[in-house]
């Protein structure tokens, strides 16, 4: 960890014209993240512009339109909230199954889907739920958020404030934890809406994505076996110690299924 | 009188209460005044020639008081870190035991190898200019594994080891066994059938909690050393330090490993790190400390196991095994570290007889230099990596003969009237009922109900599968000639100080060391049962050369057979001595005293002294036979034991398979140990725990990786798997006891059981679900990834 200087924000106006200020500075949620990448020097802020103080950014709150969830609300209280289990299970489900309860109880909502790693819970189920991520400037759709590797729709002296869920008909998530780091080595969530189908795959590409023959199938017949005969390219897919390609384009298939058997169960 | 705290109570850990309220002290805790910092450079590449060191910036950044590298090194005549055990290849010629300087001399061999240190005033600072320290490196060709490293061509790591080549040993030699060679082939020749497998182990990281560190203070004035130390043997580090590295007198340099938080092999050696920052405090006059960074630790602590071995066993058609043969390539990583050359050799080919009457055994082993972090000793140490091949091919054999894996074992078993058992390979059995254990752990497992749990398994759309194995290891090291004949440099004995003081309060100093063993509490009740002191009246001093007599430290499964063993030797002269004083208070012959529950007492009659009075009498010596017997009561015995001592047992894994991922989960896990005596069976249950938790650890998760150049793969915990504690089942633990006769506690050693026991139970009971898909082989770990791709490889017909 290299010197930084430390400001905590009052409110989102505060901190967004503090980042827009300081070409280096860094926004601060839970550290979960951020913190280990300082120690190891992969980041080299000049300053840590820390969320946590600000009442604004946290909460669950039950709309017509869905799940509101403020940015800087934890893992634990997303996991914990009632009204959102019974509304929104699958959002419950990812939350709980993220990490440790050291990891549940500081990393956040908007801390995750900003950093957008590749093997991350969150941006699977904003993407399957079509979530809208709000910032202090605008509405982003999950569809064009999540743009690739770590890499978001935001620009800079952006923020995400809340990401806003839609309520499905049915959603269900199954993750198949990496066995070392217990992330994703992959994760399908999949959602029903009278609109359609949404399949979103995390872990095993570049960065979440959406399976469009998946959504297909499923939108004729929400069954695992309507999955069954479809099969997962492997091409461009992780391949590392933990699992092959191969390996991985077989799990989302397995997944997919048991998503669809937690939707209807 | 012990307040029931004696020999064989669960009594609760005296150590816990400081650890768990955050007072351990820990040598990171240490902080002395002026003190600075250390921060290595290491090399980014697996093999290079170091063309320039260029400290020039760095020298100029604020808080940095020195930048020294292995130039100043030579120039201080520092010597290398030298090798404590000797190995002979087959031809006679010594092992190849190329220099280890604790700073590259020119040319760095693995990723990691320090190149230079850094000293300022803060751990930021030293940090900051390490970065700025330019080295020029000129990139050689390299490679991680052995086989690879054994090759034509392969990039040779060290002059002075042709072909990578760092010994080819044999068990037993031609000049023990002039025969053993010759019958092994003959037997394999001449066998109704031969099972033969290849087997890797797995390299392991050790990843101790808490991370190595030392601080050095160098006093100008008065020349005193003084090393705080994460080590598990000061003795030995200060032996080292004195004799070969630093070459100072004794009686100069005190080590002190204080609370120290896992070991598991990895604190034994003596450590670049370590001596640098002692000769940096010399050098430079002020306290130098060093606390490595888990990354530190991945690259920088010795490594485990990583073995490639091919195994045949021939049996009769009665399915006796008739011989065994082991061909095995050790991986040393790039140089040879402290017991490097021990662990894969006398640790290893000793053992390869198992619990079982083979009667030709031969074996040879390769130890080959690569561009990896060095291995040596880690939890069971040769051991586990001789028991998993046996115990793998014997259930092999049994798969193939289609017979019951527990009746090929019954059928080969050495008998309990047998003991002490002569091995083929050299080691004197000292006594089990191998059976009896095998018969426990299957009354335990339900072994007769195992076809039910199956189809209740399948029901669920999972595999079942049973494995079993039975270890037997060397424990209590070591008769110090014996391991002289094999190559030690050191002796293996051990001490014991008792100090009797004015009131009866007891303290014993031990060479032995515990970094999470409970000494504090085990040694403290074999003294509370021996003396009928109370248990809280008894202290347990160790870790400090400067307090504790010279002993051999904590590794092996040591402690209790011959730690143990010294201050029952101790405790008895403390009672001789006793019994001396009482007979005088109490006016009758010393032959008259009888001595039980902390009284001395006239045989026959109620006349009796209290062991305190006798303590008070020894020293206030006012009614004191003076003319026959020194004052005070403080008594010092040495321990070298007869023989090895060696526990075995019986473990029983069920597993599942969910055959659609490739996941393997433990549905029961049965432990059934002899470890001779047990002075508390708490700890032991806990030490069992522990092992098991690295044997399930390796047998399905952890593997430590490099590309085949030599990167490190698996550098965090990001992608080197530790096992949780949801890994593991609730475990079934159970003891038999057959006491061994070579020591007076009859205590055999439970630290690496579990370790050694583990895994081949685990990978049998994988390869028993998945052999009805026609999988016939799969290395450890068994990952996911890995299952899934037997099975595929399996269904395609591979
Ligand atoms: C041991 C461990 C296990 C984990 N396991 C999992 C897991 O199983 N699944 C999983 O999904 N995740 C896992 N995580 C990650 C965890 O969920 C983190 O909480 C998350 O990735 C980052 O959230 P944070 O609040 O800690 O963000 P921080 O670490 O504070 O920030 C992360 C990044 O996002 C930026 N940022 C933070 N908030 C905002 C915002 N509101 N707007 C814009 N940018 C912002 C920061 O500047 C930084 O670049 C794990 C982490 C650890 C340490």
């Amino acid at each position: 960890m290299r010197e930084f200087d430390y400001y905590r924000a009052g409110s989102v106006r505060d901190a967004a014209k503090r980042l827009a200020a300081s070409g280096n500075a860094m926004l601060l949620a839970g550290g979960m993240t951020l913190l280990p990448a300082l120690k190891m020097r992969l980041n080299e802020p000049s300053e840590l512009i820390d969320l946590g103080g600000i009442d604004e950014l946290k909460g669950v709150k039950l709309s017509r339109k869905g799940a509101h969830i403020g940015a800087t609300t934890t893992h634990v209280e997303v996991a914990g909230n009632v009204e959102l289990r019974a509304a929104i299970p699958v959002i419950s489900q990812a939350a709980e199954s993220i990490g440790d309860p050291q990891v549940r109880n500081r990393g956040t909502l908007g801390g995750s889907v900003a950093n957008n790693d590749p093997a991350a819970d969150y941006p699977a189920v904003a993407l399957g739920l079509g979530a809208t991520i709000i910032t202090n400037k605008r509405k982003i759709s999950a569809d064009s958020f999540f743009v690739g590797l770590f890499e978001t729709a935001l620009g800079t002296g952006e923020m995400v404030t809340e990401v806003l869920f839609p309520l499905p008909q049915r959603a269900g998530y199954a993750k198949f934890p990496n066995p070392a780091t217990r992330y994703a080595l992959v994760g399908v969530c999949v959602a029903q809406f009278k609109s359609g189908v949404r399949v979103a795959v995390t872990g095993a590409g570049p960065s979440v994505y959406r399976l469009e023959d998946f959504e297909e199938a499923l939108e004729g017949d929400f069954s695992s076996d309507a999955l069954d005969g479809l099969s997962v390219s492997a091409a461009n897919l992780n391949d590392d110690m933990h699992a092959s390609a191969e390996y991985r384009a077989h799990l989302v298939g397995v997944m997919a299924r048991r998503a669809v058997a937690m939707a209807l169960d | 009188m012990s307040g029931g705290m004696g020999i064989g109570a669960a009594a609760p850990r005296s150590e816990d209460r400081r650890f768990i309220t955050g007072r351990g002290r820990y040598v990171d805790d240490i902080n002395l005044r002026s003190q600075q910092y250390a921060w290595f450079v290491r090399s980014p590449h697996p093999h290079a020639e170091v063309r320039s060191i260029d400290a020039g910036q760095a020298l100029e950044m604020p808080g940095v008081t020195a930048v020294l590298t292995g130039a100043d090194l030579e120039a201080d005549e520092v010597g290398s870190l030298p090798v404590a055990w000797g190995i002979t290849s087959v031809d006679g010629s010594p092992a190849v035991e190329p220099g280890f300087p604790a700073l590259a001399d020119g040319r760095v061999r693995y990723v990691g190898n320090p190149v230079a240190v850094v000293i300022a005033e803060t751990r930021a600072a030293a940090r900051d200019a390490a970065e700025a320290v330019n080295v020029h490196y000129e990139e050689l060709d390299s490679v991680s594994s052995a086989a690879a490293a054994m090759e034509e061509g392969a990039p040779q790591i060290h002059e002075a080891a042709e072909g990578n080549l760092c010994f080819n040993w044999e068990w037993l030699p031609s000049a023990m066994a002039p025969d053993a060679k010759a019958n092994t082939e003959k037997a394999l020749k001449e066998a109704a059938h031969v099972v033969s497998l290849e087997l890797v182990n797995n390299r392991l990281v050790p990843n101790a909690m808490e991370p190595r560190a030392s601080l050095a203070d160098f006093n100008p004035a008065t020349g005193q050393l003084t090393l705080y130390t994460t080590s598990q043997n000061p003795h030995v580090n200060r032996l080292l330090l004195c004799t070969a590295t630093l070459k100072m007198p004794e009686h100069k340099v005190r080590v002190v490993a204080p609370d120290v938080g896992g070991g598991f092999g990895s604190k034994i050696y003596h450590y670049a790190e370590e001596l640098v920052v002692c000769w940096a405090s010399r050098r430079l006059g002020v306290p130098v400390k060093w606390t490595a960074e888990r990354s530190e630790s991945f690259l920088g602590d010795a490594q485990g196991r990583d073995h490639l071995t091919r195994v045949e066993l021939a049996l009769d058609a009665e399915a006796r095994f008739t011989a065994l043969r082991v061909d095995t390539i050790a991986n040393l990583g790039s140089y040879v570290s402290t017991f490097g050359a021990a662990v894969p050799t006398v640790f290893y080919g000793p053992l390869l007889a198992g619990v079982y009457k083979t009667p030709n055994i031969y074996a040879t082993v390769k130890g080959v230099f690569t561009n990896t972090t060095p291995t040596d000793a880690y939890r069971g140490a040769g051991r586990p990596e001789a028991c998993y091949l046996i115990e793998r091919v014997v259930d092999e054999a049994a798969a193939q003969l289609g017979m019951d894996p527990a009746e090929i074992r019954r059928r080969n078993f050495i008998q309990p009237d047998e003991f002490p058992y002569q091995s083929p390979v050299g080691q004197l059995y000292d006594s089990g009922e191998f059976e009896g254990c095998l018969d426990l752990a299957m009354e335990i497992n339900g072994y007769a109900g195992f076809d039910e749990r199956r189809k209740q398994s399948e029901a669920r759309g999972r595999l079942r599968g049973r494995g079993m194995s039975f270890y037997i290891e060397a424990c209590g090291a070591a008769p110090s000639q014996a391991a002289g004949q094999l190559g030690a440099r050191a002796g293996l004995y051990e001490v014991a100080t008792v100090r009797v003081h004015p009131t009866g309060a007891v303290q014993v100093m031990t060479g032995t060391h515990s970094h999470g063993q409970s000494h504090e509490t085990t040694f403290a009740q074999i003294v509370s049962d021996r003396l009928g002191v109370d248990f809280a009246n008894v202290e347990i001093v160790h870790g400090d050369t400067g307090e504790v007599p010279f002993g051999m430290g904590t590794y092996a499964s040591r402690s209790l057979a011959v730690g143990g063993s010294a201050l029952v030797k101790a405790l008895d002269k403390v009672v001789e001595k006793g019994r001396k004083i009482a007979a005088h208070l109490l006016e009758a012959a010393a032959g008259d005293i009888e001595f039980s529950d902390g009284q001395f007492r006239v045989a026959g009659t109620d006349r009796q002294v209290a062991f305190g009075d006798v303590a008070l009498a020894a020293y206030v010596p006012h009614n004191y036979p003076l003319q026959e017997l020194e004052p005070g009561l403080e008594e010092t015995s040495f321990f070298d034991p007869e023989n090895f001592t060696f526990p075995s047992g019986c473990y029983i894994c069920e597993v599942e398979v969910d055959t659609e991922t490739g996941v393997v989960e433990i549905r029961d896990f049965v432990a059934a140990d002899d470890f001779g005596n047990i002075i508390n069976p708490m700890v032991v249950e806990g030490q069992v725990h522990g092992g098991l938790a690295q044997g399930i650890g390796q047998a399905l998760m952890e593997h430590c990786r490099y590309t085949p150049e030599g990167q490190l793969l698996t550098g965090s915990y990001m992608d080197y798997c530790m096992p949780r504690a949801d890994d593991l089942p609730s475990f079934k633990v159970a003891t038999r006891c057959t006491p061994t006769p070579f020591n007076p506690l009859g205590a055999k050693g439970c630290g690496e059981a579990g370790a050694i026991g583990a895994p081949p139970a685990v990978m049998n009971a994988v390869l028993d679900a998945l052999r009805p898909l026609g999988v016939k082989h799969i290395d450890m770990p068994a990952t996911p990834n890995a299952v899934w791709w037997a099975i595929e490889a399996a269904r395609s017909g591979e």
